[in-house]
């Protein structure tokens, strides 16, 4: 299958005044049509920061680095996603091909808009088409998330529905405009796991039906294994691991990626104890130097872990992984 | 463990009114008639969804909220009080025995004080402390307890962590030396790498400061790690409860079930396993008749829609369900 979206040396920092705060750094992966890709990471990880560099979404004071590179496939064209500057150019990675959800479904809908309207607003800007139009997609969509009595629904204002409902409304609304890419971020957090649950079983319908990319940021594992097909572990604006959702999960190869699975409190074993991953995670301004992982890591082989930057080891079938553990110069 | 009573509640319920004016009038029940024991020393887990009313039922516990209805018996063995009639002194005197933590370390501190003022201030408030070395003693043993060092008291909220802000809400509740914490999600903005961390902590001085804890939470995972014994909520109502093995070996409430099923599992190859609940939690205000799951139950019948059931002895110790037909459903053939 063909590639959706190639993310290439993605590197990106944030001025601030207490100077550059590296956020991302040399982060490349791609994307293929119709493919779930899971972005796992904790907070101050830069799992969001990259999924909004893919919209050109970041503030005013982020900085590209010259050789980040993002393409966006489409049918017809090739889309330079970091070279775009106008509004009328950028409304194509915003809402037009890729479109986000976002955690919090309260603070994502204007609060004094019905919902409606706010979907037909949006239709009406990315596809070229008359009101009624809009509005008939629009409660379609509704209708197709499972919110019932969409036309009425349709009328209401965000906070006059419950949170599932209006994570579903945010959905209906991502999807209306029929994006290749999807980006998720953190949809289903704020939610009761009931209602996550019949949320995730939502997107997957809809990734078979619409065959479209989705980017699933999260930092629950156990919601990754469910839903994606591959998997991107970041720390520190890092990529350190990647590869397919089984070989990620069950064999773990960064010390990272396995603390973080053994932290987690599993229900078939009630006797193990929690291993927390040792320290805290590391101001951004306090970035540490060689392995960005060094002074939480329990593996540490010697001296190239705090003064070199590890290099990208393949190990089988499209399982990568960034750790001075596995041999140097090696890669495939 | 004891086997003594910490807390005993009877009937407890919480009404919210709701809706101005004469006629209008609403009472919006958030606990009603809930009934629990929580023995000394135990690490006591609430669970269910949003608008369950756990959270009302852990401040209720705490005297945070008026008690509208029922009982609730306090006693430590120093002092006995009925925590629905408490006020005064005596309220006074309960407030530094029992203490919660809140959810988000990052609202919960004052961003003008220092840790160290932070952690006193409860101390200075109810006037535990005679002077200010003593202040600062008991305010240094309980960070030490909490993992914090004397640099980290000098310091401002904002230069720490999550996982370090949490630690320092713990401190803060718990140098009043309380007998009852009541711990309101307090895992539930930290990371994971972190959160076992904090756990850990929580485990650790249960033990060494003899705590009885009440952990409020929606993370059954967590709550399985932790909990002696777990009670689940729904709509206002206590549906089960049971010692934290029984209970997740062999849940009988059909909404203990769902919930169980509905955590996303860790094997990628569980995919569609899982057991749906349909719908969402009704509106407290619109309360559904006879058994309050029944419109989400897959296994309700038509005496569900108008007798509610009450809490009956499950087979195992301690295992009590709330479900007309739990024996039905979950005996083994």
């Amino acid at each position: 299958m063909s590639s959706l979206i190639d993310v290439e040396n993605l590197t990106l920092q944030f001025k601030t005044d207490e100077g550059l705060i590296t956020a991302v750094d040399n982060v490349s992966f791609s994307l293929k049509k119709g493919e779930v890709m899971g972005l796992v990471g904790e907070s101050g990880s830069g799992k969001s920061v990259t999924a909004k560099a893919l919209m050109h979404l970041n503030a005013r004071n982020a900085v590209y680095s010259p050789e980040s590179k993002i393409t966006l496939h489409l049918d017809d064209r090739e889309v330079d996603v970091l070279s775009l500057r106008k509004p009328s150019e950028l409304q194509v990675v915003r809402g037009g091909a890729i479109s986000m959800i976002f955690q919090e479904p309260m603070a994502s809908f204007a609060p004094a808009i019905t919902i409606g309207k706010q979907m037909v607003e949006q239709l009406m800007l990315h596809g070229d088409m008359s009101k009624a139009k809009a509005k008939e997609i629009s409660v379609e969509m509704l209708d197709r998330v499972g919110i019932s009595d969409a036309h009425k629904r349709f009328d209401q204002y965000a906070f006059e529905l419950s949170g599932g409902m209006r994570q579903r409304a945010m959905i209906a609304m991502a999807l209306s405009t029929q994006p290749k890419l999807l980006i998720a971020d953190e949809p289903t957090t704020a939610l009761d796991v009931t209602i996550q649950a019949q949320v995730i079983d939502l997107m997957k319908d809809l990734v078979n039906e619409f065959h479209m990319g989705i980017i699933f940021i999260t930092h629950d594992l156990g919601v990754v294994a469910q839903t994606a097909d591959k998997v991107s572990v970041m720390y520190l604006g890092e990529l350190i691991e990647e590869g397919p959702v089984r070989e990620v999960i069950r064999t773990p190869a960064h010390p990272y990626t396995q603390g973080l699975l053994s932290a987690l409190p599993k229900l078939d074993d009630l006797d193990a104890p929690l291993t927390p991953v040792p320290g805290d995670i590391p101001s951004p301004l306090e970035r540490p130097s060689g392995c960005v992982f060094h002074t939480r890591c329990s593996q540490v082989v010697g001296d190239q872990c705090m003064k070199a930057l590890p290099e990208r080891y393949d190990l089988d079938g499209n399982h990568s992984v960034s750790c001075h553990i596995y041999p140097k110069g090696a890669r495939a | 463990m004891s086997g003594d009573i910490l807390i005993r509640a009877d009937g407890l319920s919480v009404g919210f009114q709701i809706g101005k004016g004469m006629f209008n009038k609403q009472i919006l029940k958030a606990v009603d008639g809930v009934t629990v024991e929580i023995e000394k020393g135990s690490f006591f887990g609430l669970v269910g969804e949003s608008g369950s009313g756990k959270t009302t039922l852990g401040r209720a516990l705490l005297k945070a909220v008026p008690i509208t209805g029922g009982h609730a018996r306090y006693d430590d063995g120093e002092v006995q009080y009925d925590l629905a009639e408490l006020g005064g002194t005596e309220l006074k005197d309960y407030r530094k025995r029992a203490q919660l933590i809140f959810q988000d370390p990052y609202a919960a501190l004052s961003p003008r004080m220092t840790v160290r003022d932070i952690i006193a201030e409860p101390l200075e408030v109810m006037g535990l402390t005679s002077s200010r070395a003593e202040t600062d003693e008991k305010v240094r043993e309980i960070a030490a307890k909490c993992r914090l060092n004397l640099e980290h008291l000098r310091r401002f909220p904002h230069a720490f962590s999550g996982g370090q802000r949490q630690r320092i809400s713990i401190a803060r509740a718990l140098v009043s030396d309380p007998k009852f914490v009541v711990a309101d999600e307090s895992v539930a903005a930290l990371d994971v790498s972190i959160q076992a961390d904090v756990l850990n902590l929580l485990k650790e001085l249960q033990r060494d400061l003899g705590l009885t804890f009440m952990f409020i939470s929606h993370d059954l995972s967590v709550v399985a790690h932790t909990c002696d014994h777990v009670a689940v909520m729904y709509l206002g109502r206590l549906v089960e409860t049971a010692p934290t093995r029984t209970l997740f070996n062999a849940p009988k409430h059909p909404y203990t079930k769902a919930l169980f099923s509905a955590i996303p599992s860790l094997d990628p190859d569980d995919r569609g396993k899982t057991q749906k609940l349909e719908g969402e939690i009704p509106s407290p205000t619109n309360q559904p008749s006879g058994c309050k799951f029944h419109t989400r139950c897959p296994h309700a019948v038509d005496r569900c829609k108008v007798e509610e059931p009450s809490l009956q002895h499950a087979e195992a110790e301690g295992h009590e369900v709330a479900c007309h037909r739990w024996q039905e459903l979950f005996e083994p053939a």
